[in-house]
């Protein structure tokens, strides 16, 4: 689903951010990113989410090669991804059911399938009930799991969240987890970066270590590369 | 949670659908069948048609003032333009002629008038010549000028005899008219020719110089409302930033962010255009009056011209698609540079 083949990327201000880099996540697979700041963890993130391109190494994501899409491709790729930010990223401005629905509305689903889909979404995260509020109205958690909600609701192959559980509280995080471990269920990839110590040793998922930009757990080949 | 029966099999269902169409088309992934989507995209337009509108109402002050410019900067071009058309107007009556006028002296009598006029007849590059004398020429004075009483409170008859020569119509070239014209100046009969096709041609070359700096100011002008629109459709492009690219990386495409901006150029240019045309229309019913009552002191039947109902349409037109094209620039730009 997710490969990543001695991927390296350079910063031109800051140096060499991820050195030769390679794992591969399976179709239905969880796994742990971690790693101090400035490890290159939101780097990696930045080249699956596309928004950062490397010409060093190769990343293929389902059968696309991340490397070499065209520009006017990426959306349609990034439609097949869920991503979920550590800020929720939530339009203040729009109701939870309008953000909930706006990867539906950009892929152009008519409203009845929109409203069932996004109900179902929030049914998913224990929302329902709330579509009419504004995000700011609610707490951290409940944004969070908005955004959650936003990134499931259009059915991706791969769920990539930054820090998901990184304002909640235990309870709420496992919780969230627990939502993960859902969606692992029915085949979706999920790859989560996350400082949350306590959280990645309770559950026993593959763990990716990145360290000064070489991942140095959960990779592949890794003593060959070094 | 006793909901996962409904949405999970769905899902699963679906992510199958997905994987099995590998190609990346939009089509590919929507749900629904044709009729669905064409309402969806019908919708999405909708949407994005009056969300613009909305968002130019809730900021009254901003907007008032981008349209207020731009009104102004249209009206300007409409407003020459329609002084262009009624001089037009005025002198369209006026034949563009090569008539040669001899004006004889005071003194010359009708019949040797007339045997002057029968010598010119015979010059091979003359095709008539038609003798206008004193009464006729009063008469016609006074029908035409405005100044009839001023005429008849004359004692004695001012006017000369007058030769209206026409040439043939192989002498067009202005050379050959302009010698045939010294000729007939060298008859002592003559107190002086002239060459009607003169003036008239100054004025037509005066309304041509005319039309074409109205169309000039119409391009720089056009070009002023394509800028305005664009800075206030940036400004907005600002502003919604954030919204920009959450929309881009939930995957939408670039048609997708851009709509907004193109419907909420499209008011902007729309509401300029109609604020225009209210202002040309206002400002010629203030000079309405008073150039009517100027065109019955010289017994004209001037009427002012106003905007026609074509021409209005056709400005409305103009404005809005210089709104959508000013923003459509401006959005292009500004989406290469926002990297996500």
């Amino acid at each position: 689903m997710l490969k990543f083949d001695a991927v390296s990327m350079r910063y031109p201000e800051v140096g060499d951010v991820l050195r030769n880099v390679s794992f591969h996540l399976e179709k239905g697979e969880i796994a742990f990113l971690t790693g101090h700041s400035g490890a290159g963890k939101s780097t990696l993130f930045k080249l699956i989410a596309m928004m950062e391109s490397t010409k060093r190494g190769k990343i293929t994501f389902s059968d696309y090669n991340l490397g070499n899409v065209k520009p006017n491709q990426i959306p349609f790729i990034r439609r097949k991804m869920g991503l979920i930010f550590q800020d929720y990223k939530l339009l203040n401005d729009r109701t939870v059911f309008d953000n909930v629905a706006l990867p539906l509305i950009i892929m152009g689903y008519s409203y009845n399938e929109i409203s069932r889909r996004v109900r179902a979404a929030l049914d998913k995260v224990g929302l329902l009930g709330k579509e009419k509020k504004y995000p700011l109205t609610l707490s951290g958690g409940e944004q969070q799991r908005v955004g959650i909600a936003r990134a499931v609701v259009n059915k991706p192959l791969m769920i990539l969240a930054d820090e998901p559980t990184g304002n909640l509280d235990p309870e709420l995080s496992a919780e969230i987890m627990y939502l993960f471990e859902q969606f692992k269920q029915i085949g979706v990839t999920v790859l989560i970066a996350s400082h949350d110590i306590s959280l990645i040793s309770q559950l026993n998922h593959r763990l990716l270590t990145l360290e000064h930009g070489n991942l140095i757990t959960g990779g592949e080949n890794y003593e060959s590369r070094i | 949670m006793n909901h996962e029966s409904k949405y999970t099999p769905k899902y699963k269902n679906n992510n199958r659908i997905i994987e099995a169409k590998k190609n990346t088309k939009q089509t590919s992934l929507v749900g629904g069948d044709f009729s669905d989507r064409l309402r969806a995209y019908r919708d999405l337009h909708a949407h994005a048609l009056f969300s613009s509108l909305g968002r130019l109402i809730a900021s009254r002050l901003n907007a008032a003032l981008t349209i207020i410019v731009l009104a102004i900067s249209i009206s300007l071009a409409c407003g020459f333009y329609l002084l262009i058309q009624n001089v037009q107007q005025l002198t369209s009556d006026l034949e563009s002629s090569n008539q040669i006028s001899l004006f004889l002296r005071d003194d010359v009598s009708l019949a040797s008038a007339n045997r002057l006029a029968n010598g010119i007849k015979l010059d091979p590059s003359v095709q008539a010549v038609k003798v206008i004398t004193k009464e006729q020429a009063l008469k016609e004075f006074e029908d035409f000028s405005g100044f009839g009483e001023a005429v008849r409170a004359l004692e004695k008859n001012p006017l000369p005899i007058v030769l209206q020569v026409i040439p043939k119509n192989s002498l067009e070239d202005g050379q050959n008219i302009e010698t045939l014209v010294e000729n007939f100046k060298q008859a002592a009969e003559v107190d002086f020719a002239q060459l009607d096709m003169q003036w008239v041609k100054r004025l037509q070359l005066i309304i041509e110089v005319g039309q074409r700096s109205v169309a000039l100011m119409g391009i720089l002008l056009s070009f002023a409302v394509l800028f305005i629109t664009g800075n206030t459709i940036r400004l907005e492009l600002h502003n919604r930033r954030d919204e920009i690219v959450i929309a881009k990386l939930v995957g939408a495409t670039n048609s997708f962010v851009q709509r907004p901006f193109l419907y909420s150029g499209f008011w902007i240019g729309f509401f300029s255009g109609i604020s225009a045309w209210f202002i040309v229309t206002i400002m010629m019913l203030i000079l309405k009056q008073p150039i009517e009552k100027l065109a019955l002191l010289y017994n004209s039947g001037f009427h002012l011209l106003f905007l026609g109902f074509l021409e209005s349409i056709g400005l409305i037109i103009v404005s809005s698609l210089l709104g959508i094209v000013g923003s459509w620039v401006v959005v292009r730009l500004q989406l290469q540079q926002l990297k996500v």
